[in-house]
C-alpha cells in the first residue's frame, strides 16, 4: 500500500514538473515580448541574459511611438469591422441553411448538401486568384467590405449547425406544427434559439480565423489605414526592422486585445473550439 | 374522397417545406457558387493560361504551365521544405499535445491555469507570434543565444533554418491540438480504468492499452486535419523570411512560392498551376489517409 501511494505522488510530481516546465517555454516568448517592448533599443539589444527588466524606467512611450507611426486606431477599427461582418454573415447564412439541411425534407437536399461537403474538402488556397480578382473588379480593394467578402458564406459553418439542428427531439417542432406555427416562425422561435451553443463556437472560429488571417488582408488592403492587424504587422516589419522595442510593442498590441477577451470568455473558447474544431 | 384531400394536403405541406428549404439554403448555396465553385474552376482554367501584360488578357497555352512547374526545381524544393515543415509541426505538435492532456485530465490542482496558458498561442495572430521568436532567435542580441552562449544563425542557416520554423510551428499548435485531445480523452468511460487498477495496470501501462486505443479517432482526425494544416503553411514562413534570406530556398514553403508568384510578381497564371499542382498533391494525402484510416484506428 505504502508503495503504491508513494508511487502515486512520485508520478505526481513528474507531471507537474513537465507541465511546468511546457507552461515556461509556452509563456517565455510573451514575457519577453512586454519586456523588451518597455525598453530602450540600448537595452534591448544588450547581450546580458540576465538584464531581464528595464533599469532606467519602463519605457511607455514604445507604444506611443508605434501607436502614432502606425495608426493603429484604423487597424483597430478594420479588424473589428472585419470580424465582427464575418461573424454575423457566418452566423446568419450557416443558422438557415443548417436549419434547412438539418430538418426539412427537400428534392435535392443530398446533391445541395455534397456541394457543402465538397468544399470544405478542397483547400482554400484555389479559391484565391480568381476571388482577388472579382474584388478588384467590384471595385472593393482595400475596403472592409473586400476583406469580409470571402467569408459571407461557410460551408463549414453549415455542416457545424446542421449537425447541431439534428441533435434537437423531434417532437418539438411537431407541437408548434399542431399550433399552426409556419415553418418560419417556427425555426425563429423554437429551433434557432436551441442552437445558441453552435452558433457561438461558429462565431468564436470564425472570429479567431478571421483575426489570424494574414494573406487575404495582404491581398485586398494594401494601404496601411485600411488593412488589418496581421497584415498590418507584417508591413511594419519591413519599416523598423532593427528596432526591437518598437516591434515588440506593435506585436504587444496586436495580441492584446484577442487574449483579453479570450481570458474573460475562456470556457467558451475552449469548448467553442473543441465541439467546431472537432468536427472541421 | 376524404383520402384524396388529405393527400392533397399533405402535398400542398411538402410544396410549403420545399419552398422555405430553398429560400434557407439559397444564401449559402448561392455564395458557394460564386465565391467557391467557380473560383476553383477559373483558377483551373488560368493554370492553362499566360497571364498577359497588367494582368489583362488569358492567353491559353495549354499544359506549358504545367510543363514549367513540374520542371523547375524550386517547385520540387519548396514542396520538399513543406513536407519537412509537416514533418516537424505533425509529430511533435501530436505527441507533446497528447502527453499534456493526458496530464491535464487527470484532475490534478491548476488544471485550468495550464490549459489557459497553452492554448494562449492559439488567440494570437500568427503575424505577431512570428515577430517575437525571430527576435527571441536574433543571432546577435536574441534570447536564445544570449542565454545559452551560442551563435548559431537560427533562421538564416539553411541546414537549421527549418527546424527553427518547425519548432514555431509546434509552439503554436500545441494548444489547439491538446484541447481536441482533451474532450477525446473526456469520452473515454471512466470504467475502464477503474477495471485496469484492479488488475494492477499501472499508469504507463493503461495509456498504451486503453488511452492509445480507445483515442485514436480522435489521433487519427488531429493528425489529418494537421498534415493538411501544415502543407498549406504560409503566415510563418512569410514573416520569419525576408526575401533576402539565405535561407529562404531552403525553407520557404510551396504556399509561399504560389503568393510570389501569382500577386508578387503578378503571374496568376503560373500562381494558379502551383495551387492546381499543391490541391492535386493534397487530395492525394487525404486519399491514402483515408485508406489508412481503417489499419490505424480501432475499431472496437
Amino acid at each position: 500500500m505504502a508503495s503504491a501511494r508513494a508511487r502515486n505522488i512520485a508520478s505526481k510530481i513528474i507531471m507537474y514538473v513537465i507541465l511546468i516546465i511546457f507552461a515556461f517555454i509556452m509563456l517565455v516568448p510573451f514575457v519577453w515580448m512586454i519586456l523588451t517592448a518597455l525598453k530602450t533599443n540600448q537595452e534591448a539589444i544588450s547581450v546580458d541574459p540576465f538584464y531581464i527588466f528595464p533599469a532606467h524606467g519602463w519605457h511607455w512611450e514604445n507604444f506611443a511611438e508605434v501607436w502614432q507611426s502606425y495608426n493603429f486606431l484604423y487597424l483597430y477599427k478594420n479588424t473589428l469591422l472585419m470580424i465582427l461582418f464575418r461573424v454575423i454573415c457566418a452566423c446568419l447564412t450557416a443558422t438557415m441553411a443548417g436549419y434547412a439541411f438539418g430538418r426539412l425534407k427537400f428534392p435535392g437536399k443530398n446533391f445541395f448538401f455534397a456541394l457543402v461537403l465538397v468544399q470544405m474538402m478542397i483547400p482554400a488556397q484555389i479559391f484565391i486568384i480568381p476571388q482577388y480578382l472579382m474584388v478588384s473588379k467590384l471595385g472593393i480593394l482595400n475596403t472592409v467590405t473586400g476583406l469580409v467578402f470571402p467569408g459571407i458564406v461557410t460551408a463549414f459553418g453549415t455542416y457545424l449547425l446542421k449537425t447541431g439542428y439534428e441533435g434537437l427531439p423531434k417532437d418539438l417542432e411537431e407541437a408548434a406544427d399542431i399550433d399552426g406555427c409556419n415553418i418560419g416562425q417556427r425555426f425563429l422561435r423554437i429551433m434557432m434559439p436551441l442552437t445558441r451553443s453552435s452558433m457561438v463556437s461558429l462565431g468564436i472560429f470564425t472570429a479567431l480565423f478571421a483575426f489570424k488571417d494574414l494573406m487575404w488582408p495582404m491581398i485586398v488592403c494594401t494601404r496601411a489605414e485600411t488593412t488589418t492587424l496581421s497584415a498590418g504587422l507584417a508591413k511594419m516589419q519591413g519599416q523598423f526592422s532593427s528596432n526591437y522595442p518598437t516591434m515588440m510593442a506593435a506585436a504587444v498590441l496586436a495580441v492584446v486585445p484577442m487574449v483579453v477577451i479570450y481570458v474573460i470568455f475562456q470556457k467558451q473558447f475552449v469548448e467553442g473550439i473543441a465541439t467546431s474544431g472537432g468536427k472541421l | 374522397m376524404k383520402e384524396k384531400a388529405l393527400k392533397k394536403k399533405r402535398t400542398q405541406a411538402q410544396k410549403r417545406e420545399m419552398i422555405w428549404a430553398y429560400c434557407f439554403i439559397a444564401p449559402t448555396m448561392i455564395g458557394l457558387i460564386v465565391l467557391n465553385f467557380y473560383p476553383a474552376i477559373d483558377t483551373l482554367w488560368q493554370s492553362f493560361c499566360k497571364t498577359g501584360d497588367f494582368g489583362k488578357g488569358n492567353i491559353f497555352i495549354g499544359f506549358a504551365n504545367y510543363a514549367t512547374v513540374l520542371s523547375n526545381s524550386e517547385t520540387w524544393h519548396s514542396l520538399w521544405n513543406t513536407i519537412k515543415y509537416a514533418l516537424i509541426e505533425v509529430p511533435f505538435g501530436v505527441v507533446i499535445a497528447l502527453v499534456l492532456a493526458v496530464f491535464l485530465n487527470k484532475k490534478l490542482k491548476g488544471t485550468s491555469l495550464f490549459r489557459t496558458i497553452f492554448f494562449l498561442p492559439m488567440v494570437c495572430a500568427p503575424a505577431a507570434v512570428a515577430m517575437v521568436w525571430k527576435w527571441l532567435y536574433n543571432q546577435q542580441f536574441g534570447l536564445i543565444n544570449n542565454t545559452f552562449g551560442t551563435n548559431v544563425a537560427w533562421i538564416s542557416d539553411p541546414n537549421i533554418a527549418w527546424i527553427s520554423i518547425g519548432i514555431i510551428g509546434v509552439w503554436s499548435i500545441i494548444g489547439y491540438n491538446m484541447v481536441l485531445f482533451i474532450s477525446g480523452l473526456q469520452e473515454i468511460p471512466g470504467d475502464y480504468y477503474e477495471a485496469a487498477e484492479i488488475d494492477g495496470a499501472t499508469g504507463i501501462r493503461q495509456f498504451f492499452h486503453i488511452t492509445v486505443p480507445l483515442l485514436s479517432p480522435t489521433t487519427f482526425f488531429i493528425v489529418q486535419t494537421r498534415i493538411i494544416g501544415a502543407l498549406t503553411i504560409f503566415d510563418l514562413m512569410f514573416m520569419v523570411m525576408d526575401k533576402t534570406n539565405l535561407a529562404l530556398q531552403n525553407t520557404q514553403s510551396i504556399v509561399y512560392l504560389f503568393y510570389t508568384y501569382a500577386f508578387t510578381n503578378g503571374n496568376k497564371g503560373y500562381g494558379a498551376t502551383i495551387v492546381v499542382v499543391l490541391v492535386i498533391f493534397i487530395m492525394l494525402v487525404t486519399f491514402i489517409l483515408q485508406r489508412a484510416e481503417k489499419k490505424l484506428v480501432y475499431h472496437p
